[in-house]
């Protein structure tokens, strides 16, 4: 379970955002969403300016747009009550595409689709573009507790091998003939679960005795040391301050 | 119900995300008690099976199914800081690796899903447990109120970081009525769920279980052949002794 982890979230790929250092990429992911959500939600030409912004991104990084949409699905719960807002929402009514619609409801719902459509494409390329291992060494170079990112680096290494475990006690309960069709089978999905969590946790315990065998003291190595030059943090700052600039024109320019 | 971004407006989001980090470190500490330097490995594992367990689908009503959250269930088996770190550790990922949640609001699903969860649901597990008699079938109903009960409360924690910093204007008492509605019914297939998975560990390796500490008895290995023999707590060795260091 070391190698090998094709984790289909990270396009391979050697281009310029490619290249740039983790942490570089998660402070300017984090600084353009946080512009994202302060920009006043009238303000609708900034938003295409974000969008415009992404597309860049996406293009130097050579990310193609079909896998992008591909994983924008991650939103439909969302969009789902941002199409029911306008006609929740309260206060002055107006007309849009023939019908009788909240006005502020209507301003909510694009506020929440336009919003939360670009966090989730800038948190895509993010992901297509760095490996999650890197991602991980990234918050570490940005001072997250150590311990933290070793858990996140266990869960990374063992969401898989659990996952599997997962699938295994399925097909073995699907040819047993369970179908879960009901809440009367619940308990046998539960039985599932407890099992499951007996599993990993049997696994983890073997897994720090493994550890403790090869000489682990409660940190682990640096195996990799990124660091990040004057020009690559300049680059990286290109997407957030773009952001942050229309933020502000938005602001105090209006529309 | 991740939050995504632009849903709770900024300075909120970035206020939650303040008491989210302060949450995560009180874990951080906390979890170093509960466990110790077996942290690192054993909340890793702990986070990777509530990360599976949310994928398991079960059947709520004509055709909708709903998923496990798992906050209360984590606090109960295995620590409620414990519990607030792997919900937290798994909410971080999905937000940045899975794009389930925005960036910006991950303060406010932490806030929301992790630490009220875990708070709100050990603390009940425990008060129950303590008031009802100690067996296996009251710890079970005791972990079936505290899951019942933890979900509705964190809508109600998510409705009021709306009634501060939402972008709608959707009248909070709609927002809260359709929340909190809804969020019984699914309390509900989670109590079910984690009551009987927490059962289900309590009946094979009841050391596991964090909230039960001190309140069930080791197993006993029977011997003697015939069927009821009584056990022999003298030379019995509990099953799960030997999987421990």
């Amino acid at each position: 379970m070391g190698a090998g982890h094709a984790h289909n979230l990270y396009r391979a790929g050697d281009s310029p955002v490619h290249r740039l250092p983790p942490h570089c990429k998660l402070v300017a992911v984090v600084l353009f969403v946080l512009a994202v959500v302060a920009t006043p939600r009238e303000r609708f030409w900034a938003f295409g300016v974000y969008a415009l912004l992404l597309a860049a991104v996406a293009a130097v990084g050579r990310v193609p747009l079909g896998y992008v949409l591909r994983r924008v699905v991650v939103e439909i719960p969302f969009v789902v009550f941002a199409f029911a807002l306008p006609f929740l929402a309260t206060g002055p009514k107006t007309e849009f595409l023939g019908l009788t619609v909240s006005h502020s409801g209507l301003l909510g719902a694009w506020n929440i689709l336009a919003k939360g459509t670009l966090g989730v494409v800038a948190s895509i390329l993010l992901a297509a573009t760095t490996p999650l291992r890197d991602l991980l060494l990234g918050m570490e170079r940005l001072r997250m507790p150590q311990l933290l990112v070793q858990i996140m680096q266990f869960m990374l290494r063992y969401a898989d091998v659990i996952t599997g475990e997962m699938g295994r006690m399925r097909v073995a309960r699907e040819s047993r003939g369970f179908r879960a069709r009901d809440v009367r089978q619940l308990p046998v999905v539960a039985k599932s679960a407890g099992a499951l969590f007996i599993r990993s946790y049997e696994r983890g315990e073997r897994v720090h005795l493994a550890m403790l065998s090869r000489g682990y003291t409660g940190t682990m190595p640096v195996l990799l040391d990124v660091r990040a030059s004057r020009a690559q943090w300049g680059a990286a700052a290109l997407l957030p301050s773009a952001a942050a600039l229309a933020c502000a024109v938005a602001w105090f320019a209006g529309g | 119900m991740h939050v995504p971004d632009g849903f709770i407006d900024a300075p909120v989001s970035v206020a939650l995300g303040v008491v989210a980090a302060g949450g995560v470190a009180v874990g951080l500490r906390g979890a170093r008690r509960e466990l110790d330097e077996r942290t690192a490995p054993l909340a890793g594992l702990v986070s990777a099976f509530i990360f599976a367990v949310q994928m398991l689908n079960f059947p709520v009503a004509s055709g909708t199914s709903g998923h496990l959250l798992g906050g209360t269930l984590a606090a109960i088996l295995v620590g409620p800081y414990t519990g607030v770190l792997c919900m937290s550790v798994v909410l971080l990922m999905q937000a940045v690796f899975f794009a389930d949640g925005g960036l910006s609001a991950l303060g406010v699903n932490i806030t929301v899903m992790g630490i009220t969860t875990a708070a709100v649901g050990y603390g009940l597990f425990k008060l129950l447990a303590a008031v009802l008699p100690k067996t296996r079938r009251s710890l079970g109903a005791a972990s079936f109120v505290a899951a019942l009960v933890s979900v509705p409360v964190c809508a109600a924690v998510f409705t009021l970081v709306y009634a501060i910093g939402g972008t709608t204007d959707v009248p909070l008492s709609k927002v809260a009525g359709a929340m909190i509605g809804v969020h019984v019914l699914i309390g509900i297939g989670e109590a079910l769920i984690t009551a009987a998975t927490v059962s289900s560990v309590l009946a094979v390796r009841p050391d596991l279980v964090y909230g039960a500490r001190g309140l069930v008895r080791p197993l006993e290995l029977r011997t003697g052949g015939a069927a009821g023999a009584a056990g022999v707590p003298g030379q019995a060795a509990a099953p799960s002794s030997a999987a421990q260091v």
